[in-house]
């Protein structure tokens, strides 16, 4: 499976927010989105999850799934919002999307049980999830990617209100994914301390080329 | 699919969720009808369908403009947008379960109310009838004002007076139909069977055109 934007630009309202961004993900591999604030990143992690329509360029996924029309059909997307229903339970919360999202062929996800444990909070998912902490939210938000099976993940500031604790977590769960051969596209300030990454950094719009990416 | 049915019914239920809300501002709006019109019963029998028609009407556009609304705020749209299940299906979905959770309590609550109107038995069963076929109708037309709407935070009387207009066949056709039922001339077989026609025919063009507002709006 092999990941390819080429050529992206995309337009917020009259602006181009970046301009002609382009990589080539394999299986295993991991692109980090790096840049200053308004740079961009979640406009393209937008794009690449089909929220947003691409002003050119386009979005290709090699040996993927036949029947599929997007990429997005077998990707997760973490965004700045948890989506997850204050009202219902962690548990309740999670069960829906196992069963609504269901599993991308290839691989099954985790038991909600197990996908509590793997961010490191048994024992409160019978709580509704209103009543946890920013960054407890964060964790189940992050439980949510495991119990659904996608190869893909695009996660925008994923770890966003963690302790230093829970990122080392995070960076294990996504290590994880990658061994298993998946794709992670994350947006962020910190470092994740992911191995196998390569770094694409948002310049902002200058004219010119909207970003540059080597291999980190 | 069952999974979505359910979540929502089980919002709709949980604190904030706003079941009630429908069925208790249909409470209201129709028990104050009697004292405003003083205690002439047969003006109340004669006015009494209407009376609970347009209180069902106007109480099934109460909650509408949230049906897409709190699954943008929290992310939740992102998700369902994303899926390779069509999103109409998903806006059906929801449109369904926002009847069950608001349209079908306010089915329920007509027999009660349409004592206090001095209605007899046939009206009160030609009402809940014809509240039963038509309820839905509305909630399908109001899904595509909520999509409309969907990324304005004070959406809510917008998307009543964008619903409106499209939801009065629904109310002229059910309330003839219920007039057909209890005057004996006119038949009650053709109002009827227009009312199901538009609910039919929005069940279609609803979730359709829903689901396109929702994918324009996402950015």
């Amino acid at each position: 499976m092999r990941l390819l934007a080429e050529g992206l630009s995309a337009r917020r309202g009259e602006d181009l927010i970046f301009n002609d961004i382009s990589f080539a993900l394999s299986a295993g591999e991991a692109l980090v989105v790096t840049g200053p604030n308004g740079s961009g990143k979640s406009t393209l992690l937008r794009v690449l999850a089909g929220l947003l329509i691409a002003e050119s360029g386009s979005l290709k996924l090699e040996n993927g799934p036949p029947e599929m029309r997007h990429p997005s059909e077998i990707s997760h997307y973490l965004g700045h919002r948890n989506a997850m229903k204050r009202e219902l339970t962690v548990a309740e919360n999670l069960s829906f999307w196992k069963d609504f999202m269901g599993d991308s062929q290839g691989g099954a996800g985790k038991g909600l049980a197990e996908a509590v444990e793997a961010v490191g909070l048994p024992g409160i998912a019978h709580l509704p999830f209103g009543y946890l902490s920013a960054g407890q939210q964060r964790r189940m938000a992050m439980a949510k990617l495991l119990v659904a099976y996608r190869p893909i993940w695009i996660l925008d500031e994923p770890t966003a209100a963690l302790d230093a604790g829970a990122d080392k977590l995070f960076a294990g769960l996504v290590n994880a994914h990658l061994d298993r051969g998946g794709i992670v596209v994350a947006a962020t300030h910190q470092p994740l301390g992911l191995e196998r990454t390569r770094e694409l950094r948002m310049t902002g719009f200058a004219g010119v080329g909207g970003g540059m990416w080597h291999d980190a | 699919m069952i999974a979505l049915f359910f979540r929502d019914l089980k919002l709709s239920i949980r604190a904030g969720g706003g079941a009630m809300i429908g069925v208790l501002f249909f409470m209201t709006v129709v028990a104050v009808i009697p004292f405003g019109v003083g205690p002439d019963l047969n003006l109340l029998a004669r006015i009494g369908p209407a009376i609970l028609w347009i209180g069902a009407l106007l109480a099934s556009l109460l909650g509408l403009d949230r049906l897409f609304q709190a699954e943008r705020e929290d992310g939740s749209l992102d998700l369902m947008l994303m899926q390779e299940t069509p999103l109409l299906v998903t806006v059906f979905v929801k449109c369904a379960a926002h009847w069950a959770a608001t349209g079908l309590p306010l089915v329920i609550a007509a027999p009660l109310l349409g004592l206090f109107m001095n209605m007899d038995e046939l009206a009160i069963g030609a009402t809940m009838l014809t509240l039963l076929v038509g309820t839905p109708a509305i909630t399908l037309i109001g899904a595509v004002g909520a999509a409309v709407a969907v990324s304005l935070p004070r959406g809510g009387l917008l998307v009543s007076i964008l619903v409106l207009p499209l939801a009065i066949p629904v109310l002229i056709f059910g309330v003839s139909a219920v007039y057909a039922a209890i005057e004996d001339p006119a038949p009650f077989l053709p109002p009827l069977m227009i009312l199901m026609a538009i609910t039919l025919f929005f069940a279609v063009i609803g979730p359709v055109a829903a689901a396109a507002a929702l994918r324009h709006a996402s950015d």
